[in-house]
């Protein structure tokens, strides 16, 4: 994070994305980003929950046999 | 998360709606106003489980969708231009206009499809040569980035940086729907992202107004199922309220900084939406202080309303008033490979999740 230029990771994937419609969010801090800048701090908990969620997706989606039953 | 909790509450949400239904007579109508809810609701199934009675309509709630065919044109005509570079989110591309889309001049090579209002203005930046313009579409959630820049185009005096400000507010939208004498719309599933800027609070005037219950959601099925249930419940007990249920996402205010750099760079004009025809004070215009960064004003456009004849019932579809399978076109000669109106070209529109994920209801 430099001045409001942030560098992002979204599940190991980093992006650049700017802090000025948030500018009290600081390094570390989970957000929220809507076309490259960030627009609300989002509760911890509630981010590792859709990480889980997106994470059984996938798991779901990589498995062969429970798609075709 | 425990799946196990994650589907007590699907099936909580789901019997509370089941039960409201029941009470109520006859159709209930909940329009949702924001494509990412489209596509979740369909992605999702969420509508093959919903009860028999209950409908849900897609509102004017995907930014190219509501998009008025008089802009596409004049971001067609800007594009043939030679001294012209647009910067364009890649939803835009395939909507169709006069004479073709952007992505049938793609050999003009002047045309960028950006992720970020701040690649535009670097491509501004890189270009000096060119006038970069911005085709700045997308409701609030999308406005304050468009606004970012053209303060720091200002302050750098970049005179080779403008913007054709198509941006839209959701809340005249929703009045202009509810003051149409035909309209079906019972309850509102208010758009999630739009809020964050906005602040639920936003949504009070159409509860009071109205009448009608207000219920922000998040994108995840759970939330979106609870969402339908807190409204369903409220026609039931016929007490409409306001309620977000975003979480910590939403506050009742919104986002400040978001909502005055809004207000530095744009006010509220009158402006044409798709289906809904002009709507007063709907979309958001460059202040005189930056009108040189405007495209309208620096290319001498005057925007007009486009006749489109070709059949396509977006409009009535933006409007709740028909499904997508009502209308003609839709999979015969419109489909998401060779689309004739914006809902189906957008991912986010409702012809195109229509598309892609219908599925027979179970009644």
């Amino acid at each position: 994070l430099e001045g409001d230029r942030a560098v992002v990771d979204a599940m190991g994937n980093r992006w650049k994305a700017r802090t000025t419609l948030l500018p009290d969010a600081g390094l570390g801090d989970l957000v929220l980003i809507h076309a490259g800048f960030a627009i609300s701090l989002v509760d911890e908990e509630e981010a590792k929950e859709t990480w889980q969620l997106l994470a059984q997706i996938s798991d779901f989606q990589n498995t062969p046999d429970k798609l075709s039953g | 998360v425990n799946p196990d909790i994650m589907i007590d509450r699907i099936q909580q949400a789901q019997q509370l709606m089941d039960a409201a239904c029941r009470e109520l007579a006859g159709e209930i109508n909940i329009m949702e106003v924001c494509g990412t809810h489209t596509v979740a609701i369909f992605r999702s199934g969420i509508r093959s489980i919903v009860p028999a009675n209950l409908k849900l309509l897609s509102g004017p709630g995907c930014p190219v969708c509501v998009t008025d065919q008089g802009y596409v044109d004049t971001v067609l005509h800007l594009a043939d231009r030679d001294d012209c570079l647009i910067a364009t989110y890649g939803d835009m591309i395939r909507v169709p206009g006069r004479g073709g889309s952007l992505e049938t001049r793609r050999k003009r090579a002047n045309i960028r499809v950006i992720l970020s209002s701040a690649d535009a203005l670097q491509l501004a930046r890189d270009n000096p040569g060119k006038i970069v313009v911005f085709v700045a579409v997308g409701f609030e959630t999308t406005a304050p980035a468009t606004a970012v820049v053209v303060k720091e185009a200002a302050a750098e005096s970049l005179e080779n940086f403008c913007i054709l400000s198509g941006h839209k507010l959701v809340v005249p939208a929703m009045r202009a729907l509810l003051s149409e004498k035909n309209h079906n719309i019972d309850a509102f599933l208010c758009p999630g992202h739009v809020s964050v800027i906005i602040g639920y609070g936003a949504f009070a005037e159409i509860v009071e107004d109205f009448g009608l219950p207000c219920v922000v959601a998040g994108f995840e099925p759970v939330q979106i199922i609870e969402g339908l249930a807190e409204i369903c419940g409220q026609l039931a007990a016929g007490r409409p309220e306001l309620k977000s249920m975003y979480g910590a996402v939403v506050t009742e205010r919104g986002n400040i900084a978001a909502q005055n750099i809004i207000d530095e760079c744009f006010e509220a004009a009158d402006g044409y939406w798709r289906g809904l025809g002009m709507i007063e004070r709907s979309t958001l215009k460059l202040k005189d202080k930056y009108s040189r960064f405007d495209a309208f004003s620096r290319f001498h456009i005057t925007e007009t309303q486009a006749e489109d004849n070709t059949g396509c019932q977006c409009g009535q579809i933006l409007c709740g008033l028909i499904d997508p399978p009502q209308c003609p076109l839709f999979e015969k000669s419109c489909t998401p490979e060779a689309p004739i109106g914006a809902c189906m070209v957008s991912s986010e529109g409702a012809c195109a999740a229509w598309f892609k994920y219908r599925l027979p209801r179970k009644h």
